[in-house]
């Protein structure tokens, strides 16, 4: 799309991904954007692949279909590569996130060719350290803002903060863990960040 | 002032429905209803609204209640979607021949089987013919937008007619988006009271509600109703323009993009209509002369007008998100072409089904359909007349 991009997410149900996309919507929104976050139902149960997508865009965004073409993926549950094709239609000057505790080079022959950017977070480490649990979508959320450039790390932190607070207001001892899964993402991001265009930035 | 935000296209008629502040909301709150209930009933346990919250056992029982409490003197609503509108459908008859001006939150979603819970307009087109005002919006605005209008139609005496306003299941229930809203005390100025002029809880003035009514009579009843659903045309257009002085936003019974010059328009309601204007704006990029008509108000059904603005066109594509199982075509195929046919209008309009049970419907179906149309009128080749779009091949 013009002006904007769109973002595939990857998941299991009951992990999170749908809520991650509601997430990216909302604080790309206070920076100004214009912004679509939807899920894609399936059968609702615990555990069945879902999909969920962002649309983030300088322009008002009209279009009310599925993403055929994104410019980043998220695959949520590493599970997922052996059963879903989560490379489909994504653009080789996009950008893949996988959550595992592999390396790019492991991953990369289970990504049926696809020679664009790849990126692992270990979001079981990550989330089991900040949080005391596994809850993959902090992480991963962190790890689409940090590749995709929607809005700079400093506003995402400011505005994630506001919105755990919101979110979990009746449960205000995560808002800490998940605020440190954030950050601890991005560090282990940072290097391989180094040098990369923003996908947001060409778009 | 207007505030900007964003929220999903359930949360955006709840906000509505919290700002007007009915008097009473009676709703089966679960499966197959939507957020729409349990987000009304945030609000009021809340405080943030008083509005009578009835909890029922079924969606007859809903419909019912809503009746009972209007018939009362009540500013009444419920909300529903898919099989719920279905196990209505008795009562939806009752709320229109008694001249109810209720309301209803309708979340478009198909009808079984096989069993699905995606978007298609099968629910809401079930319930074409039971006399209710029905208004289509294409995204969460107007979700909102329509929503806040709707009682100043409903209510109006030269009206007095049940009113439901659709949205496009999960597509943009469950989507969150931007969103312009109003301040509450404008709401609540636009809405105004409601004094009705006869209600049953009045004793200075007993009217009968629902009575038998022998043959003599009837009939006249009927056509009543009848004339004041021709006469909520000009109701709505009254109510938009009021609107879009408020609010800066223009409604109509449809709305015209880029038709004006447009040798092919496709004709399309709810939420796909900003997939086709995407598709056009990208068409008359090529130097295609595109349009889209995208219809908002299905009920009253603007026949005449809807001839006069394809008249100057080459071929339509009228896009049905419903299987009527007549073997003719879909609710809307059959009236456009009912309309251009006594208007005179004979223009080649080729009626697609599309999107049914959540099938997704894309900017590429539209570049297919818009060249399918330019085919067939360029070669003279025979199109058929009614066919399926997105089907596995």
């Amino acid at each position: 799309m013009k002006n904007g991009i769109e973002i595939r997410w990857h998941g299991r149900g009951g992990q999170g991904a749908k809520t991650a996309a509601l997430l990216l919507a909302d604080v790309a929104f206070k920076t100004g954007a214009n912004v679509q976050g939807f899920p894609e139902y399936g059968p609702e149960r615990m555990g069945a692949p879902i999909t969920a997508y962002n649309r983030i865009s300088r322009d008002v965004i009209r279009v009310h279909s599925n993403i055929y073409t994104p410019d980043l993926v998220v695959v949520v549950d590493e599970t997922l590569l052996e059963s879903v094709d989560v490379t489909a239609g994504l653009k080789e000057n996009g950008a893949l996130i996988v959550n595992t505790a592999k390396t790019v080079e492991e991953i990369r022959p289970h990504l049926k060719g696809y020679k664009g950017n790849v990126y692992t977070v270990d979001g079981r480490k990550i989330s089991v350290e900040a949080l005391g649990k596994y809850f993959p979508n902090s992480p991963m959320l962190a790890a689409a803002v940090a590749v995709s450039g929607v809005m700079d790390w400093d506003s995402f932190i400011h505005e994630m903060r506001a919105s755990y607070m919101h979110k979990f207001a009746k449960k205000p001892e995560v808002i800490d863990g998940n605020m440190k899964a954030l950050s601890m993402t991005y560090d282990a991001l940072k290097d391989a960040l180094k040098g990369q265009r923003k996908l947001m930035e060409t778009a | 002032m207007a505030r900007r935000d964003r929220m999903s296209g359930n949360e955006a008629v709840s906000y509505a429905i919290r700002q007007i502040n009915p008097d009473v909301m009676p709703a089966f709150p679960i499966t197959p209803s939507t957020e729409i209930p349990q987000m009304v009933s945030n609000y009021i346990a809340n405080g943030e609204m008083d509005t009578e919250f009835i909890p029922v056992e079924s969606e007859h029982s809903s419909m019912s209640a809503t009746i009972g409490a209007e018939a009362a003197g009540a500013r009444s609503l419920t909300a529903t979607s898919s099989a719920g509108l279905a196990l209505m459908w008795e009562e939806l008859l009752l709320a229109a021949s008694n001249r109810m001006p209720c309301a209803l939150a309708l979340v478009n979603r198909t009808l079984s089987g096989p069993i699905n819970i995606n978007c298609d307009h099968s629910d809401g087109m079930g319930a074409r013919d039971t006399g209710w005002i029905q208004i289509y919006a294409e995204n969460n605005q107007e979700a909102y937008d329509n929503f806040v209008q709707a009682y100043p139609i409903a209510e109006d005496a030269r009206v007095h007619l049940p009113i439901m306003i659709c949205q496009d299941g999960f597509i943009t229930s469950h989507a969150v988006e931007n969103i312009e809203l109003l301040e509450d005390d404008e709401v609540k100025a636009f809405v105004g009271e409601y004094h009705p002029e006869e209600f049953l809880l009045n004793p200075g003035k007993p009217i009968a509600v629902g009575p038998y009514s022998v043959s003599n009579y009837a009939m006249e009843a009927k056509k009543n109703q009848e004339l004041a659903l021709e006469r909520a045309k000009e109701v709505i257009l009254e109510v938009a323009q009021k609107y879009g002085e408020l609010s800066g936003r223009k409604y109509g019974l449809f709305e015209e993009y880029r038709t004006g010059d447009a040798d092919y328009i496709m004709l399309i309601m709810g939420s796909a209509a900003g997939t086709a204007k995407q598709a056009v704006d990208d068409l008359r990029d090529q130097g295609k002369k595109v349009g889209v008509i995208k219809l908002r108000v299905f009920r009253p059904f603007p026949a005449e007008e809807l001839a006069e603005a394809l008249r100057n066109c080459k071929a339509v594509a009228i896009m049905d998100r419903t299987e009527s199982y007549n073997g003719n075509g879909g609710p809307l195929g059959s009236e456009v072409t009912a309309g251009l046919y006594r208007k005179k209008v004979l223009i080649t309009a080729v009626n697609y089904i599309y999107g049914l049970a959540g099938r997704d419907f894309t900017v590429q179906d539209v570049y297919d359909i818009f060249a399918e149309l330019e085919n067939a009128v360029t070669n003279h080749t025979e199109v058929e007349q009614y066919q399926y779009i997105g089907l596995r091949k």
